[in-house]
């Protein structure tokens, strides 16, 4: 049985343009740029240095903390420059990138291959991935390893994400046709390192190739029982993780929460197959598959390359740009982000290079006002109001915002799409939300201040109170001097009382330039 | 090579506000049709009149606040909304009213209930219904005087005849209006007669009132094809016409001689009218799902309310801009279960 979310799109898929051909390996190129910051987390810190020769999958970099992969040398060569590169971003900044120029062997480290991943343990697998730098390569890049090693609770069920919901995307597609063998056994990795009995692969419809090609393989292998393939609705955003969730099993990961709450646990399958490679092969994670694709490119297909590449490389195999190519974009028409230049490196993350003309990618008309028409309430797979959303991002009302629940927005773009007025909500809420991140850091930094300044005036009112504590014994010990009764006692006691505070005033000024607050207390 | 990036989703939508609007705008024409074959060509002169003067003080407005009145993408005059507010407003008017009434009302509906709020998409109420209720208040008399139904009056005035009344004021009208339907019921059941001798008055047709039947079910014709086109939401045109049914069946249970059925009074007056093309104007309506049936059910129940005791013979209009006041409020309360919010997680989907 499936299930449905609420809203989605059907959008022209635009996929057929792409998913004819069977993928080419691209050519090495001969520099290869390969960023260290390719997942979520700190990027990795370098490991060789300008003039190193480094192998084929030889690692150039290291996780520095546990939500942090490895990055690997994708061919042989020398280093030429570890130094600030621009990288494909939304920000179209530049970061640290390890250069280097491929020597044209393509000469391969040792691999350490193994026969019967059964026999190792879910702690040598773990590590395995680790090493390899694997990450999800459907597009979040969170690393495998950090998702694989601690659920928090036991993982009950393995979805295997092959829906590739977005318009002109392939490259999964291909891989379920190409390499379904590879899927299975990463998938069976995965299985035996989390202990999970059952596995859903889902696939949307309209990729009927790829949903028999993987259960072929299935009953090959005889795994029809633990692993099955689901067909689904043809509907965008229906391979977003908690769509995708919900559509197969019912059940809403809750906001705020990951799917690892509820006993369910969501990889590519392209993440899946690099875990074949990596386990069972012992190659770490230097290449993909990436969909060339639009109008703007003569041959649209899909290619395996190598990360670092230049995408120009990619569109130059695929026979170069056609005439009135406008934009390109790295993901998908709905997802993905335009670059402001083609010469940038293929990275984990890039599994579609969208080269599209000027009609196939509109630009936006000027937007109109919201007219409150509620048409972007029909298609939100979160279940938000974002007319809502955006008048009160627009305002900069951003408790309101917070209110009507932008954090549960996946930014999947369908809002904007079916907008009569051309709104481009997602700017808005992209907007919002860093501001909102803004003003809890700012909040964070306010508080430890805060917390620090409070320290500081309970420690001067702690001083002050003892200040006059000892003012006070004095002055009942000069007090207690007249009086007549036990005088003996009395005498004694105030004795050893100034000789106390005698004491401790020289004991004071003794610490004090050092450690004003040392102060013991009476 | 270099691009000029921009900001996803790069896919555009086919829909825009101004077909939006052609389509809300076609959508009135079997209603139209069905005025003009009962009331006969002073509803053309309404339309024509309230339309062009709409689009005209639209044009002007956005002159003054310096906007581009017409620029090629759908905004400005092009996004039809002044067009709609215009045949609205004169789809309200009484045949062969005094040809300032339309162009009055069409200046209250566009310069003050719009653009001085903010223009489209800013108006906290309807403008054609300001418009309306404004020409209601200020003039009840030129704006109470229907024509009876063509098969009632035995011969149609002539576009002559017509022309010379809307332009000149020239005298005779008054031979030839009457009470509407609605109307008359309320002041014979003001006179203590029960519904029963009322109805037998030609005015009063199969279920409705003679003609207004017909017209209310040639307003659902249009409404039928704007929800299937997804263009208007079911909740608003569903909740409000419950809202009357409900209110009509509960007082006709109680007293059958004093009150009329629902089936009367979803089919009289700007029932169906205001059900699809009124109360679902979205910018001043409620916009979250559950609000817009409480926002249906609101005007609804004011519509019976107000034509049952209230002192005009229909209540559309002001139920509309009572149940606009309370749209904000409404939405604030009824906003949506987010995904992966509440207990009930397992359960069949989306509302
Ligand atoms: S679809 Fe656009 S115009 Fe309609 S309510 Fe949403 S934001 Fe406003
Ligand atoms: S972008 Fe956000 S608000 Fe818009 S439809 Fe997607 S989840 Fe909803």
């Amino acid at each position: 049985m499936l299930w449905r979310f609420h809203g989605g799109l059907k959008l022209a898929e635009h996929k057929h343009e792409s998913n004819r051909l069977p993928s080419t390996p691209v050519r090495l190129p001969k520099t290869l740029t390969v960023p260290l910051h390719q997942h979520i987390g700190l990027p990795a810190e370098a490991i060789v240095q300008v003039g190193n020769h480094v192998l084929k999958g030889q690692r150039i970099a290291d996780g520095v903390d546990h939500i942090s992969a490895a990055v690997h040398a994708p061919s042989s060569g020398t280093v030429v420059a570890i130094e600030p590169r621009p990288i494909p971003h939304p920000s179209g900044l530049s970061a640290l990138c390890v250069v280097i120029d491929t020597d044209g062997r393509d000469q391969w480290i040792d691999r350490e291959a193994c026969t019967n991943f059964l026999e190792l343990d879910r702690r040598e697998i773990i590590r395995k991935i680790h090493d390899a730098g694997i990450v999800g390569l459907g597009g979040a890049v969170f690393p495998t390893h950090a998702k694989v090693c601690c659920p928090v609770v036991p993982t009950e069920l393995l979805i295997i994400n092959g829906a590739e919901c977005e318009p002109y995307i392939s490259c999964d597609d291909r891989l379920m046709r190409e390499r379904p063998a590879q899927i299975i056994e990463g998938i069976n990795v995965l299985m035996h390192a989390l202990g999970t009995e059952r596995c859903i692969i889902g696939v949307e419809d309209n990729k009927q190739e790829a949903i028999d090609s993987l259960n072929q393989i299935l009953m090959l292998m005889d795994e029809g029982e633990r692993i099955q393939v689901r067909a689904l609705p043809t509907l965008y955003p229906t391979g977003g993780e908690r769509q995708l969730i919900r559509v197969l099993t019912g059940r809403e990961v809750p906001k705020g929460g990951l799917p690892a709450n509820i006993g369910i646990m969501c990889q590519n399958v392209g993440t899946a197959a690099a875990v074949y490679e990596a386990v069972v092969q012992g190659s770490p994670l230097i290449s993909r598959m990436v969909t060339v694709t639009g109008a703007g490119v003569a041959v649209q297909q899909n290619v395996e390359a190598l990360i670092g590449t230049p995408m120009i490389d990619l569109i130059d195999q695929c026979g170069g740009y056609e005439q009135g190519v406008a934009q390109l974009v790295m993901g998908g028409p709905m997802m993905g982000f335009a670059l402001h230049r083609d010469d940038l490196p293929i990275v984990k993350s890039t599994n579609c290079v969208l080269a599209a003309d000027k009609n196939e990618l509109p630009t936006r008309p000027t937007p109109l006002p919201c007219i409150r028409c509620g048409e972007c309430v029909k298609v939100c797979p979160a279940q938000l109001l974002p007319q809502q959303l955006y008048w009160y991002a627009r305002a900069k009302d951003f408790e309101k915002v917070q209110e009507y629940k932008l954090d549960a927005c996946i930014e999947c773009g369908a809002c904007a799409y079916v907008c009569p007025s051309q709104l481009p909500l997602v700017d808005y809420y992209r907007y919002a939300k860093s501001q909102i991140r803004a003003q809890a850091r700012d909040r964070i930094k306010a508080d430890q201040a805060r917390q620090r300044h409070e320290a500081r005036d309970a420690r001067i009112a702690r001083e002050a109170a003892e200040r006059e504590a000892r003012r006070n014994m004095k002055k009942a010990a000069l007090n207690a001097v007249g009086d007549d009764a036990d005088k003996d006692s009395k005498r004694a006691a105030v004795a050893a009382a100034v000789e106390r505070a005698r004491a401790k005033k020289a004991g004071q000024q003794a610490d004090s330039p050092l450690n004003p607050s040392s102060e013991p207390a009476e | 090579m270099q691009f000029t990036p921009r900001n996803a989703p790069f896919l555009v939508g086919p829909n825009t506000v101004s077909a939006l609007m052609r389509r809300v705008s076609l959508a009135l024409v079997p209603g139209i049709l069905a005025m003009f074959w009962y009331f006969g060509i002073g509803v053309l002169i309404n339309l024509i009149l309230a339309a062009c003067a709409a689009m005209a003080f639209e044009a002007l407005m956005l002159r003054l606040r310096g906007r581009p009145i017409a620029p090629a993408q759908g905004s400005g005059l092009n996004d039809g909304s002044a067009l709609l507010t215009g045949l609205l407003l004169g789809l309200c008017l009484p045949p062969l009213a005094p040809w300032w009434i339309p162009v009055l009302g069409a200046f209250t509906a566009l310069v003050l209930a719009k653009h001085l709020y903010g223009g489209l998409g800013f108006n906290p109420f309807n403008p054609a219904m300001i418009g309306y209720v404004v020409l209601l208040v200020s003039f009840p008399r030129e704006m109470t005087q229907w024509l009876p139904v063509n098969d009632l009056l035995g011969q149609a005035p002539s576009l002559g005849d017509s022309l010379s009344w809307v332009f000149t004021g020239a005298q005779g009208l008054d031979a030839y209006t009457q009470a509407t339907p609605l109307d008359h019921l309320k002041t014979e059941l003001g006179l203590s007669r029960t519904v029963e001798e009322i109805i037998s008055d030609p005015k009063f047709g199969g279920i409705g009132g003679t003609g207004w039947e017909w017209i209310n079910l040639a307003y659902l014709l249009g409404g039928a094809y704007l929800i299937k086109s997804g263009d208007i939401d079911w909740r608003i045109p569903g909740g409000m016409l419950s809202g009357i049914a409900i209110m009509a069946t509960l007082f006709v249970a109680l007293d059958g001689d004093a009150y009329r059925g629902p089936a009367f009074h979803l089919f009289s007056g700007a029932a169906m009218l205001g059900a699809f093309f009124i109360a679902t104007d979205p910018v001043s309506a409620s916009t979250t799902p559950k609000g817009r049936i409480y926002y249906g059910l609101g005007i609804g129940v004011l519509v019976y309310l107000i034509r049952t005791w209230g002192g005009y013979p229909d209540g559309v209009a002001f139920a509309v801009l009572l149940m606009n006041i309370a749209a904000p409020t409404i939405d604030y309360y009824t906003q949506p279960r987010t995904f992966g919010e509440g207990d009930d997680l397992k359960g069949p989907g989306h509302d």
